[in-house]
Order: C-alpha cells, then structure tokens, then sequence
C-alpha cells in the first residue's frame, strides 16, 4: 500500500502518526480509544433495543447544545422570561428551530431512555455484576426528572407556573413545619416568583447538567469495567479465545459505531418529523396551557405535567392522603433503584424465564402506561379506581418478585449468544 | 530499617486534620444554604395589604393578592350562614382544631365578622386555587352541594368557611390568614395586632 502513496501525503501521514506518539506519551489517547471502542468488545448479538442508549447521549449533546443557544436570548426573571421565549420563537434568526429542537428533545430523551429502562428490565442487564451501572443509570433517570422539571418552569407560562407550584408543595407533606419551611426554602420566597425563577433557571443550565455529564461518565465506566449484557443475558467474558477475546464479542468500533449511525439516522429522521410538522404533538410536547403567561391568582381548569411525569402522577392523586400519595409516588422510583436486589431469578434474559415472570412484565408494562394515560386525565370516580389497580400491579410487580422469580420455572441457557444467520 | 515514625502521633494529627477540615467544609456549606431562604427584599414585599369591604356585595367575593397568593373576602349572606351547621359530619375538621387559622377565627364560621370570611385561596392539597361553586347543587360537584369552594386540580372540596370535606385529598381547611379590621370598612390582611380570640 505504502508504495502507492504519493510522497506528499506519506509526508503528511508520518507527521500525524509522530504527532500521536507525542500525545500518547503526554495523555492516553490511543490508550483510551482502544479501550473504550476500537478494542471494546461487546456481545455480538445485540437487537433493536440496544439503540436506545447512545439515542440518550445523542440527545443529551443535542439538549445541551440547544441550550447554550437558547441561554443567549432568553431572560430568566418573571417580568422578561415569557417575552424572551415568544423573542426567541419570533425575532432570532432560527430562535424557532432552535426552541423546538430543545422542547421536542427534552420529550425524545424520555422516550429513548424509557426505553432503555425496559430493555435493561427486560434482558436483566440489573443483575450481578451490573448493579453499579444500573444505579448509576437510575440517578441519570432522577437528575433528567429534576433537569426537565426545572426547566419546565422557564418559559413562565400558566402550566410551567402551576406545575411548578403543585411539584413544590409536594415537599409541604412532610409533617411537623419541616415540609413548610422547606417549600419556602425551595421557593426562597412566600409564593413561585422571580426568585424562583431565577435559581431554577441557575440550576436547569448549571447545577444539574453537570451531574448529568459526570453521571453518564461513570455509567459508562462502570459498563465498559463489567461489559454489556445482551439479549440471552450471557456472560461473553467466560467463553475466550486464545488472544483472550471473548468468541461471542465484536469490536465497538467499527461494528457498532456502524449499527448506531444507522440508528442515529432514523432517529433524526422521526426527530425532525416531530420539530418541523408537530413541534406542540397535540399539546403532549408542549401544553396548550403554556401559551398564557404566568398568573398566581388563576390555576388552568386542568393541571396535568409533561406526559413523561404522569405515571408518578397517577400514583400520587390515586391515593386520597397527601403524605400517603407523596411517600407512594416516591416508593414508585424507589422501587426501580432496588430493582438488582429483588430479582432473585438464576437467569437474566426474559428468553429464558417462565411464563410468571412474562406475565409479570407485561403487567408492568401495561400498569405503566395505563397510570401515564391516567396521569393526563381530569379527575373521575373511574379513573380514580382505574389509577388504584394499576398502582396495586406496579407496586406488586416489584415487592413479589422476590417470590416470583424464585418460584418461576426457567429454561436452560445456551452457552453461546444465538443468532440470525 | 527500622522506623522511628512516632505511629500514634500521627494517627492524632490525622484524625484531627480531617475532624478539623470537615467541620470546616460543613460550616462552609451555612451562607450557600442560607441564600435560598427568602432575602430581605422578598420579606419586605410580603408587607400587609388593605381591603375595602363595603364595595363586596353580599354573595359575591374578591381576590387581592397578599405574598403572590390569591386572598379572597366573601361577603356571605345568611343562606349561605345557615348551611355551616348542615355539614358538620361530611367535614373532616368541623370545629377547625387544626391550626389552620388565628385562635380569633377558630369558630363556625372561621371569621372575625361572620359575615366576612377571609381566606387564603390556595388549596391545602398541592396549592391550586379552588373555584367559587356558591351555587347549591352545581352540576359539576354534586345535587346535594350546598355550594363552597371546589379544586379543580385533584377535585378536594370545601365548605362556605373554606372547611375541608372528607374524602377528597386536602387534608386541611383552607387558611385563614392573619387579619384585622381598620374601621368600618377596611380589612388589613397579613396583620393581626390587637386582635384577640
């Protein structure tokens, strides 16, 4: 090959490879690359949902670019923030694209992660020796909740108001004058006001997506420290090879560098579907209610937050006690931080479980989605009692798995990953 | 080699360099902690605020705004007076022994002047701000509705002195907050001195 080389670029070729040698010794890029991707070698048998997790940092990068941009013309204080939102929308060069892509982002990063979520539940990517990665996983998931909800209430809005307004007295159900003080705290004045504003705008651009960019490290980290699981739940690591590279693994790169572009370019393409023909989806992305300015003196008919908290929403209006409801809405995502520790199932992937556990699954799925659509309804007898059982299905998806999983007649499982070919 | 490295004075200076450090760190902690209390300016703006109550016509309500929250006065008349004792069984607190409100409003009628009631418009379930159902019967709460205060968040219900009914998710009346008249025909809200029970 080299003979072919004109001289030119063969000049231009050992300079760039000196250049590397002078930065490997000084910073471990080569190392690094080799470590995290040309020499990362992952199960070779991955599905469709195994998209969904570079989707989330796709998205992540984009919702932080869009945000940097938008920081530039928006005004955080409650006298400016709703015009500096219709200022954006209206008078910047793009100011509309740029919005749209960061308010339709904030509902796609639920969706690829919820989906992420699923995937882990449903291949058992929890269980030992990916605890640690599942946990750090969970604290994405609750620093995204904190992140969108605080970023919920910048536009200034009716809904951003009173979402906020409802979110924040949630912290009032703590008994004896604790819960009081601290909604005041949170608030730092006696009602949601400009200074509420403010702080949630410094922790929405600052505090939270500084966490978020830590917490996707260490995920990673602690994933490329175990290896990925995969759909037969299988441990590529205990079938090697000579070299020492496990049979059933592939090289991250170029393989699934590959496998993820593809699945970049469809998500772009539905992505941009939704910014450009659907930015509001139906008032689902971004709620109808939104489009009047704030105002503490009148509550909209009917307060219902962004689809993506409406499960825990459900929850937390099916249970007629206010500490009750809180305390039920937060074991919800409890529940799922202790997840690792409640299956006690001998295998991980729902291939090779029972029909118990099938069934478990699907019940959860559908509980799930059934409190989301209960979560955006207006309060009814019916929906009431529908929001009661389906909370009954999620909690008990949870607290009898340690006997389910036990008692549920498993499969034997391969000791190679099967595949299509 | 043998090492004449006193061990145990130096697990001392160990132990009190990092008792020393952390409590320093913790302390550090106090002012940033402290900035997200309510800042002078926020108290200041929280000052009392006055009401003309000759202008509200009996059976209708105004809403003012005291600390970014909605403060109705309702001028009752003596139907909607004479449906307090009705209810007292479907309430969760008939009797407001929940300190929801001054020791001068802990009556029926949770007001000073039975004819005005004074409330902070503000559900005690999440913060909503009901609405005025005062009509008997309204079709959207109910045929035996003697009329009150509806949520239309998650549906709580309260009676003509903002008293909670049982069922519904609030767990408290709605607040009566601080209060006293000046003269005749003016009501101070957010101060109460001189007022007694």
């Amino acid at each position: 090959m080299k003979s072919e080389r004109t001289p030119a670029l063969e000049r231009v070729t050992e300079r760039m490879h000196a250049l590397l040698i002078w930065i490997d010794a000084r910073f471990p890029l080569s190392k690094m690359w080799r470590e995290h991707v040309s020499e990362y070698y992952a199960p070779k048998n991955f599905n469709f949902w195994y998209y969904f997790g570079s989707l989330a940092m796709l998205v992540l990068v984009l919702q932080i670019i869009t945000g940097i941009f938008l920081t530039m013309s928006y005004k955080p204080s409650a006298a400016e923030a709703f015009a500096s939102v219709e200022y954006i929308m209206r008078d910047v060069n793009w100011g509309w694209l740029i919005r749209y892509m960061h308010s339709t982002g904030a509902s796609a990063i639920f969706i690829v992660v919820y989906l992420h979520m699923f995937r882990a539940v449903l291949y058992g990517s929890y269980k030992k020796p990916r605890e640690l990665l599942w946990l750090f996983g969970m604290l994405i998931y609750v620093a995204l909740m904190a992140e969108a909800f605080f970023g919920y209430l910048l536009p200034w809005g009716q809904m951003s108001y009173w979402g906020a307004q409802v979110i924040v007295s949630l912290f009032g159900a703590i008994p004896f004058g604790i819960g009081e003080a601290l909604v005041e705290w949170v608030r730092g004045d006696y009602f949601i006001s400009d200074i509420t504003l403010n702080r949630f705008f410094a922790l929405h651009v600052i505090a939270v997506p500084f966490a978020l960019v830590f917490l996707v490290i260490a995920h990673i980290l602690a994933l490329h420290e175990v290896g990925s699981n995969n759909p037969d739940g299988i441990e590529i690591k205990e079938n090697k090879d000579a070299d020492g590279i496990p049979r059933d693994g592939i090289p991250f790169h170029p393989y699934y560098t590959v496998k993820d572009i593809m699945g970049v370019a469809v998500f772009l393409a539905l992505f941009s579907a939704v910014v450009f023909f659907a930015p509001e989806m139906g008032g689902y992305f971004l709620e109808h209610a939104n489009f009047e300015p704030a105002n503490s003196l009148k509550t909209p008919e009917h307060i219902a937050p962004v689809w993506y908290f409406t499960p825990f929403y459900a929850i937390l209006r099916a249970v007629p006690d206010k500490l009750m409801g809180v305390l039920m809405m937060g074991a919800a995502i409890v529940m799922l931080f202790i997840l690792p520790w409640l299956d006690r199932s001998p295998v991980r992937s729902i291939r090779y479980r029972g029909w118990i556990c099938k069934l478990a699954v699907t019940l959860f799925a559908i509980s799930f989605l059934a409190l989301g659509y209960l979560g955006l309804q207006p309060v009814s007898a019916t929906f009431t009692l529908a929001a009661r059982v389906f909370t009954a299905i999620y909690f008990m998806f949870f607290l009898l798995m340690p006997f389910y999983t036990r008692w549920d007649r498993t499969k034997p499982v391969p000791d190679r990953v099967t595949f299509h070919d | 080699m043998t090492s004449d490295v006193d061990l145990s004075r130096r697990h001392f200076l160990i132990v009190a360099t990092t008792v020393t450090g952390t409590v320093g760190a913790v302390l550090a902690t106090v002012p940033f902690i402290s900035s997200w209390k309510p800042s002078a300016r926020a108290q200041a703006v929280g000052a009392p605020v006055e009401v003309d109550i000759s202008k509200i016509d009996p059976g209708s309500m105004v809403a003012i705004k005291w600390r970014g929250k909605a403060v109705w006065v309702l001028h009752r008349t003596p139907q909607m007076l004479a449906t307090l004792g009705k209810i007292e069984d479907q309430l969760r607190d008939p009797f407001s022994n929940e300190p929801q409100q001054p020791a001068y409003a802990a009556n029926e009628q949770r007001s000073i002047r039975s004819e005005f009631l004074v409330l902070v418009g503000v559900c005690t379930h999440l913060g909503c701000v009901p609405l005025e159902k005062f009509q008997p019967g309204d079709p959207e709460v109910g045929a035996d509705w003697l009329g009150g205060f509806f949520c239309p968040c998650h549906g709580s219900k309260f009676d003509l002195s903002g008293r909670v009914y049982k069922g519904v998710p609030a767990p408290t009346n709605l607040v009566v907050p601080p209060h006293r008249y000046v003269g005749d025909a003016t009501v101070l809200i957010g101060n109460d001195s001189g007022v007694t029970g």
